[in-house]
């Protein structure tokens, strides 16, 4: 089991959040996007073996998007951050 | 490499099987040869096999960081089917039956391909309806297809839960000629094959960085020295996105780690590959009697060849529904491999994205079946510069292009294929 420290929750299974993905992409501004944009912010991925930010959303608590930095190799939880900044839930780390 | 026979059976069984000659040779790399191919798995040692045999391009190397076959083609759970819909699907797995087909016979090596059938449950009036449309495809795509009724699949299947109001049976889709193989002995009979031909299998030899001029890949670096060559082929699935990062290079993968299990051995108890529709659950039995049995992804990005408990429960849980006879039969071993998800749920088998390279991945769930047509279409790739009519439309740039062979047409989300 991967443990997650919700900002508002506390220490939690993962299995009560539903993952999310790549967390380091932005959506690109359909005003001014390429093709190219579009392309890498629909299918193209990092994919690191080691230290991946990535969104888990904590389906069956809080219900916050979360911004979780995480070993995809070991599983260590290395930071969990609200995925919005303005939303007032501090890091944990 | 002396052929195996019932003879050289006999005659080794006279000497109390002292005097087997090595399997493959253990060379030593050389400085130089015309194609290395990273990843000696199933689909690698294939393409290799495939590069002497049909090419005659011998001056070969495949390089694995482990053993042979110690990654996905001894971690799965040795399926093997054709039943796509989509043309470049049904075509390329279609082709892959066929060489499974007379496998053992080309290889002079017993791979155990079983045709035992692989039946796809269906638990509603519209899952039949998609059953029907998906069997007229395959039948259409020249493939194998029979649609059984409730009655028809009671009569093959007895043991399934007929009860259950929740998931009726309403019937199935089978493709007869589908079934299971030996995992192992198919990356053992292709490495054999290869060797044999005068292919180097370089074990314990990991690449560590790629040899560059300008664009152009010109070799690699390894843990047992630099190797050059004018073509550098990748089939290294599961791990394609680490390798990627070495060249610079993005790709439409994200890694998941999948769980198998087997169970202890049981008398013969189910002679089929049966497949759950209500949940992801397919189940064969071994000829050893361990019913092996698999499901969905763990549903994170994780290159750690082990699972997670709440899956394990998930996909028992599944298994049980199915049939609840399993319930009692003890799990004795689990284990985990990773996955390259591609974004559409279909390989990439193309030339480029550099000059002098070649790639071979995105076999998401599917590349165990896979592996002969794999390795045919990637040497084909490789020896004349460009694909095979079969794998045209598995290339890289589809996804730019618009042109995604989506199956199950679920979108860019690779963990849902």
């Amino acid at each position: 089991m991967i443990r997650i420290d919700c900002p508002w929750c506390g220490m939690r299974d993962h299995s009560e959040f539903t993952y999310g993905g790549d967390g380091t992409l932005t959506r690109p501004d359909p005003e001014t996007a390429t093709l190219d944009d579009w392309n890498d912010y629909v299918y193209l991925r990092d994919n690191p073996r080691g230290r991946h930010t990535e969104l888990w959303h904590h389906t069956q608590g809080c219900r916050q998007w979360l911004s979780v930095v995480r070993d995809t190799l070991t599983h260590e939880v290395f930071e969990v951050a609200s995925a919005r900044p303005d939303s007032g839930g501090e890091a944990s780390s | 490499m002396g052929r195996y026979s019932v003879f050289s059976l006999i005659r080794h069984g006279l000497s109390g099987h002292r005097h087997w000659p090595k399997v493959w040779r253990d060379p030593e790399p050389k400085p130089a040869y015309d194609a290395i191919i990273i990843g000696g798995g199933g689909h690698g040692l294939a393409t290799a096999y495939y590069l002497a045999k049909e090419h005659g391009i011998t001056n070969v190397a495949v390089l694995e960081k482990g053993y042979l076959g110690s990654g996905n083609v001894g971690r799965n759970t040795t399926i093997v089917r054709s039943n796509y819909m989509l043309p470049e699907n049904a075509h390329f797995y279609e082709w892959s039956l066929k060489l499974w087909e007379g496998l053992s016979q080309d290889l002079n090596y017993n791979v155990m391909f079983s045709q035992r059938g692989v039946v796809n449950l269906a638990h509603s009036q519209p899952q039949m309806e998609a059953a029907a449309r998906r069997g007229n495809a395959m039948r259409l795509n020249g493939v194998d297809a029979e649609l059984l009724d409730r009655a028809q699949v009671r009569a093959m299947i007895p043991h399934l839960d007929y009860e259950n109001e929740r998931f009726p049976i309403y019937g199935a889709l089978v493709q007869p000629r589908g079934g299971t193989a030996r995992h192992d002995a198919v990356a053992w009979g292709y490495a054999r094959g290869a060797d044999a031909r005068g292919v180097d299998l370089l074990q314990d030899c990991e690449v560590t960085g790629f040899l560059r001029d300008g664009e152009r890949v010109i070799g690699v670096e390894t843990t047992r020295g630099t190797i050059r060559a004018a073509k550098v082929a990748m089939a290294v699935a599961g791990h394609t996105g680490q390798l990627a990062a070495k060249l610079g290079l993005r790709l439409p993968i994200e890694t998941h780690v999948l769980q198998a299990f087997v169970t202890e051995g049981i008398k013969p108890f189910i002679d089929t590959v049966v497949t759950y529709g209500a949940g992801h659950f397919y189940l064969s039995q071994s000829d050893k009697g361990g019913l092996v049995f698999g499901g969905d992804l763990d549903g994170y990005n994780s290159y750690a060849q082990r699972g997670n408990l709440p899956l394990v429960d998930e996909v028992i849980s599944a298994g049980v529904a199915m049939m609840p006879a399993i319930a009692r039969v003890r799990v004795v071993r689990s284990w985990g491999g990773v996955m390259d998800m591609s974004m559409d749920g279909s390989p990439i088998i193309c030339t480029g994205p550099l000059p002098g390279f070649y790639l071979n991945c995105g076999w998401c769930y599917g590349g165990f079946k896979a592996t002969p047509a794999s390795g045919w279409c990637f040497a084909h790739t490789i020896a004349q510069d460009r694909p095979h009519e079969l794998n045209a439309g598995f290339t890289l740039e589809r996804f730019a292009q618009g042109r995604a062979i989506d199956e199950k047409g679920v979108g860019p989300v690779p963990g849902h294929h």
